[in-house]
């Protein structure tokens, strides 16, 4: 059973100074009351500024990829200003806020919670890029809070590129970019080859960029306030607050805006012994605890044990668990979410989540070892998205770091004394083609 | 002369529709991934391709015999134009519309870098159709293949492009759908695995 | 100019022309799709690769410059 609960920072800093938190508001705010804290959002009518400041800050985009965001903002630009033959210059932009990961709640509660922040964002990008298409893309339909909030802002005129809203199926997939544009185009939500990538070549062929909508948020606020408030947390080489995940031992989930560079251990701990870390989701890292128990959420820290912060997903596993068992149930849900577009991942996924299964359960091959590895050699870089490459770097991490586990399995013993799923996996898997529409 | 040129025309004919049929044929074989026996892979691809520009020069040679022979009068248009001509109109006309389809598919393949993948496709699936339409031409127009060996000869033909489109679209029927392509690899590994 | 091979592994079938045509850069794996050497192509293979491109039954195949 999980909760989701907001947290804020204790003592609640002004917003305007370095403090958290700076995204998520204790209750929903209206139109009304974000106004109120906020005031509009300041449109710059000049191109190219806004595109500095966000230079300036150091913003990576947060929904997994930690792509540096005037980067993108600034290609998307520049191709619908250049535009290849036969375009005629549009360009479009899209806030992603189809998060995908079964075990991430945060853009969901963004959305309830701080709804115009994220819609302020799409409109400050439409302008920088100087699109005039906008689209949010969400794997549920729109829930009331964002509604209103596109209501209210209709009514008084505030947004100056209308927004579609598109509903993304709950595949894996679905929130990976060109999937996104694929669906938005009226197809399933399956990737397509790059290049072209969509920031060259996107939706009907113009320029597309797409954003996850904590990033949006995230530039709503440096709008406002600057690249040097949005420096004042985090490390200077990962400035900023991210919003994350977390799963404690006690198996809540509860979402947590935190400073790059905190302790992962301030964020994990709640007194449970621990044996393992989980980080950056399904396509994650595991980490080993008492080795990485000094490790802090940044990817130059994250990066010394070959992990990443991906989009804040962060589980703590509690010591009377089977971690290779939640590694097994976790593969077998990636490989049944593979797109089987692609020779090497429809054939490689689904035997090494067997194989997995096979380390999983009472006694396994000597053979079985020896084939995971291999396959997993011969999937990564293979596909014509980065879904084999994810769930091999989170099986070779299951690997190495319930090695012990592995060995006890090949015995017939199994160290867990409560079997209970721990890790949040959706039931089934897809069987049609609407399923990925 | 004449003669010479009617002969030419015939033979040249009759040629081409082996050589189409076999075009079909390795062209069924490439999509299966089937092999030639003893040759290698791309032996099947080339020979396809290069069996089917063969077949349009047997045509062109066919056509231009046919126009060259006064006996007849018969307009170089109605080698594209179905009904331009007098003679035989409805038997030529069906050849114009065989080879109209040919020369179509010949050009979206040599452009198909630049072109549409659904619509290279489409053009190229019209070949179901110009062969049987070629082949409706060339028993309607020729004497030759209407009797005796020859006639057997066409038949054995029809045969061949019967069972390679037969067996085309069994394989379609049979084709695991993408959205269930995981779960076909998941049975077949695990029964893979039964049977060590 | 360096150029490497990429296949489009969507478009890709494994008919396996491509490692025929082209062994030294191309290999076939256990289920019959191409493992392509990620480097640039040695000048002496460029025209057994243009030749590989152009062979490809499903056009899944591509020479790029860097």
């Amino acid at each position: 059973m999980t909760t989701v609960v907001n947290q804020p920072a204790p003592g609640g800093a002004a917003r305007q100074a370095a403090g958290l938190p700076r995204l998520l508001p204790a209750a929903p705010e209206d139109l009304r009351a974000h106004l109120a804290r906020y005031g509009p959002a300041p449109y710059r009518n000049q191109a190219g500024a806004f595109i500095a400041d966000v230079e300036a800050s150091g913003l990576t985009g947060r929904g997994g990829a930690a792509f540096p965001v005037h980067r993108k903002l600034a290609a998307v630009a520049r191709a619908g200003v250049r535009p290849a033959r036969g375009q005629q210059g549009r360009t479009v932009v899209v806030a992603n806020g189809a998060e995908s990961e079964p075990a991430s709640r945060k853009d969901e509660l963004l959305l309830q919670l701080a709804p115009n922040l994220v819609l302020d964002g799409l409109q400050l990008t439409a302008e920088a890029v100087g699109a005039a298409e906008a689209h949010l893309y969400l794997h549920y339909a729109p829930g009331p809070q964002i509604l209103r909030a596109l209501a209210e802002r209709a009514a008084r005129g505030l947004d100056r590129v209308a927004v579609t809203i598109t509903q993304a199926p709950p595949r894996f997939l679905a929130g990976q970019e060109t999937a996104v544009v694929n669906r938005l185009a009226g197809g399933p939500a399956l990737p397509t080859f790059q290049p072209p990538r969509v920031s060259e070549r996107g939706l009907g062929g113009a320029p597309t960029l797409v954003q996850n909508v904590e990033t949006l948020a995230h530039l709503a606020l440096i709008a406002r306030y600057g690249p040097r408030w949005f420096r004042a947390v985090g490390t200077v080489t990962e400035p900023g607050s991210m919003l994350t995940t977390i799963y404690r031992p006690d198996g809540k989930a509860h979402v947590r805006e935190a400073a790059i560079g905190t302790p992962l251990q301030t964020l994990l701990d709640d007194g449970a012994e621990v044996q393992a870390w989980l980080v950056g989701g399904y396509h994650g890292t595991w980490l080993p605890v008492p080795d990485a128990a000094g490790i802090t959420l940044d990817n130059a820290s994250l990066g010394r044990f070959r992990a990443a912060a991906g989009a804040g997903v962060l589980a703590a596993l509690p010591s009377g668990r089977c971690g290779l068992t939640e590694a097994a149930r976790v593969t077998r849900y990636l490989a049944a979410e593979s797109a089987g577009q692609c020779g090497p991942c429809l054939n490689g996924l689904p035997r090494i989540a067997a194989a997995l299964a096979e380390l999983a359960g009472s006694g396994h091959r000597r053979q079985t070892l020896t084939d995971l590895k291999r396959w997993s050699g011969l999937v990564e870089g293979r596909g014509a998205c980065n879904h084999p490459d994810g769930t091999v770097r989170f099986v070779r991490s299951a690997l190495a770091v319930f090695e012990p586990e592995i060995q006890r399995h090949a015995r017939g013993h199994c160290s867990a004394r409560d079997r209970a799923p721990f890790l949040p996996l959706p039931p089934g898997m897809p069987t049609s083609e609407e399923d990925w529409n | 002369m004449n003669t010479a040129f009617w002969y030419a025309s015939r033979a040249t004919g009759i040629v081409a529709l082996l050589l189409l049929t076999a075009v079909l044929v390795l062209g069924i074989l490439v999509n299966r991934q089937g092999r030639l026996p003893g040759l290698p892979r791309f032996a099947v691809t080339d020979l396809h391709r290069n069996l089917s520009l063969l077949s349009v020069a047997f045509i062109v040679v066919h056509v231009l015999t046919a126009v060259a022979d006064t006996y007849v009068h018969i307009p170089l248009i109605s080698a594209v134009v179905p009904f331009a001509s007098g003679y035989e109109r409805l038997w030529l006309a069906l050849g114009a519309v065989s080879l109209d389809i040919m020369l179509a598919m010949i050009v979206t393949s040599l452009l198909r870098g630049r072109l549409n993948r659904i619509l290279w496709r489409a053009v190229h699936l019209l070949a179901y159709a110009s062969w049987p339409v070629a082949f409706a031409h060339s028993i309607g127009s020729s004497k030759d293949l209407q009797q005796g060996w020859m006639l057997g000869l066409a038949v054995a033909c029809a045969m061949i492009v019967a069972v390679a489109a037969i067996w085309r679209l069994a394989h379609a029927a049979r084709q695991v759908p993408r959205a269930r392509r995981v779960a076909a690899i998941f049975a077949q590994h695990r029964a893979g695995q039964v049977t060590r | 100019m360096a150029e490497t091979l990429r296949v489009n592994p969507i478009q890709c079938t494994g008919h396996g022309v491509c490692a025929e045509l082209l062994p030294e850069l191309v290999t076939l794996d256990e289920w019959g799709y191409p493992v392509i050497d990620p480097g640039p192509v040695p000048p002496v293979l460029d025209r057994d690769a243009r030749r590989a491109v152009s062979a490809c039954p499903a056009l899944a195949l591509r020479l790029v410059s860097r």
